[in-house]
């Protein structure tokens, strides 16, 4: 099974050509027609209408006036939140996936808890959007448990100017799939490092530490980036989850881009298409830096 | 030969994502049995499966589900096949569209089609697709398609095609035959996994379905959850075990195999 998180780039194979491998100038590009159509229509071209909408004047012509709407501090601001976000989410979700799952792998933990980590961690990242809002209500909301149990401790964490529906309250919830994500993606390469290098290293008398400070994150840490410049862009993406969290208090790009487009505040769809070609623009930035390190990092990590 | 003892230190971090991963489960599930005044029962439980709109909502997202599990078994099965048979050069094509959808967010893909779909659909036959929950089945297949092709694509290349194909056409196997007979039975996990995963995703799809306003399963929860607290934390449970379910069905069907877990990234945040 391909791992989906992983496997974003995946080198093609080569193989030797069968005698059924079309020839040039054969008729057999036809069968691939239906899909190429598809992806044409409906992710191509929505994405093409968005890209040339956002230059495009109500007035017909074209114009630059959107684009500079988005150095406006209103959105310029939900901008550096959204990669704020991102940012936080995905250094905390990286380094606490990297140690849970190099726990999960040392030979001093049982065996059945790799199996189950990985199993809950693809529960995990798949359960996301409006149902995980509501589970973090229920856990950290104004009557949820554990404000109450904490409150019991005379621990009144509102009181202390905490709140779920803000930016710190949006951030341990996003930590919730990004965490998992980290865990499923990190383990292959973590696997990477071969137990003979570190058993050479050892003979020749590194320590633990000198070990991880010389080869082991060296080797790493083009993989880890890439995990991480992935999870940037799992949350730069998140709408359900902030959304149904802070119905819209923070002040994030795609919350932004729903508003300006459902006309809940004030229908710009011009403006909508801007927000929406800054998004793809960054997420697309983010996808390069991970498709290179991810060829610098095979060099070493080849599985 | 016994093991050494945990490190403290591997304890710590297990511990630690335990912890985290447990409480709001378990809060989640005791949220939604309170009843008021310390009582405990299942009157969430009860209110949400008498609401009328439970059952629509749900079932409006099952159906979707399935729907987008055929519509993109239709399209990606042929293609892949066809690709990895006769057209190896193109698999590089192939892996680069397969990333897109993640690089063309849920949103920006909603207003997208939305600008789109009024323009397109000017044959008189397809204008109830304007007013119909089942235009969602479009931007569906292509969230779902990065996964499913890469599950059909580890899947052929497991198996080898050209001999499997060779073999049947030399018996005068008729191209559908070869497709039927010969190669689906033989990607069966990939199949059952890729649409246990589409019907995951789909069932947990908001943010389309929010934009063009249709009351889908999650819509119906984010409607519940701005007003009863407990109701919507008895839904999360209710969601969080369909996902359990469907993931635990993707892990045993994939034991076979040595698979791994699988997560679809920015679907459904």
């Amino acid at each position: 099974m391909a791992d989906t998180t992983r496997d974003i780039t995946t080198l093609p194979m080569s193989r030797p050509r069968g005698i059924l491998v079309a020839k040039r100038g054969s008729l057999a590009w036809l069968g691939v027609v239906p899909f190429f159509l598809y992806t044409t229509l409906f992710l191509l071209l929505p994405a093409l209408w968005l890209t040339t909408d956002a230059f495009r004047s109500p007035t017909g012509g074209y114009t630059f006036s959107f684009i500079q709407k988005l150095f406006q501090s209103q959105y310029e601001n939900a901008f550096f939140t959204s990669i704020r976000i991102s940012l936080v989410t995905a250094l905390v979700g990286g380094i606490f996936g990297l140690f849970v799952a190099y726990a999960a792998l040392r030979e001093d933990v049982p065996r059945w808890v790799r199996p189950l980590l990985t199993t809950y961690s693809g529960v995990a990242a798949n359960f996301a959007g409006v149902p995980l809002a509501f589970a973090f209500v229920a856990t950290l909301g104004g009557a949820g448990l554990v404000t109450q149990f904490l409150a019991r401790f005379g621990l009144d964490i509102y009181a202390r100017g905490f709140s779920l529906y803000t930016f710190t309250g949006l951030t341990i919830t996003y930590v919730y799939f990004q965490l998992p994500l980290m865990i499923l993606i990190i383990i292959p390469s973590l696997e990477g490092i071969k137990r003979e290098w570190r058993e050479a290293a050892t003979n020749l008398g590194a320590t633990h530490t000198q070990f991880w400070r010389h080869i082991g994150l060296p080797i790493l840490f083009p993989s880890l980036l890439g995990a991480m410049v992935l999870l940037f862009g799992n949350a730069f993406s998140a709408y359900a989850t902030p959304y149904a969290l802070t119905s819209g208090s923070v002040n994030l790009v795609p919350i932004l881009i729903g508003n300006v487009t459902s006309g809940e505040v004030v229908a710009d769809p011009n403006l909508g298409d801007a927000l929406a070609l800054g998004t793809i623009v960054i997420i697309s930035i983010s996808v390069v830096i991970y498709a290179l390190l991810q060829r610098r990092s095979d060099k070493w990590l080849r599985r | 030969m016994r093991r050494p003892r945990i490190a403290p230190w591997s304890a710590f971090w297990l511990l630690l994502a335990v912890l985290y991963f447990l409480i709001p489960m378990y809060a989640t599930a005791e949220f939604s049995l309170q009843t008021g005044n310390g009582q405990y029962g299942f009157d969430a439980y009860r209110e949400i499966l008498n609401d009328p709109s439970f059952k629509s909502s749900f079932l409006l997202s099952l159906r979707l589900a399935v729907e987008t599990v055929l519509v993109s078994l239709i399209i990606m099965v042929p293609t892949v096949y066809w690709v990895h048979l006769k057209l190896p050069r193109l698999r590089r094509v192939m892996d680069f569209i397969a990333i897109l959808p993640f690089m063309v967010p849920p949103i920006t893909l909603a207003i997208g089609l939305l600008r789109e779909l009024h323009p397109l659909v000017t044959v008189r036959q397809l204008t109830w697709l304007l007013s119909s929950p089942q235009q969602l089945i479009l931007p569906y297949v292509i969230i779902v398609m990065p996964f499913t092709y890469r599950s059909l694509d580890a899947g052929m290349r497991a198996i080898d095609l050209r001999i499997l194909t060779e073999a049947a056409q030399s018996v005068g196997a008729s191209w559908l035959t070869i497709l039927f007979r010969v190669i689906l039975p033989n990607l069966r996990s990939a199949l059952l996994s890729a649409a246990f995963l589409t019907i995951t995703v789909v069932m947990g799809e908001f943010t389309i379905a929010s934009l063009n306003q249709f009351q889908t399963f999650s819509v119906y929860i984010q409607y519940i959850g701005a007003a009863k607290a407990n109701p919507a934390a008895a839904l999360s449970i209710i969601s969080f075990t369909l996902t359990w379910g469907l993931m635990l069905s993707i892990l045993i069907i994939g034991r076979q195999r040595g698979s791994q877990q699988q997560a679809q990234i920015g679907t459904t945040r």
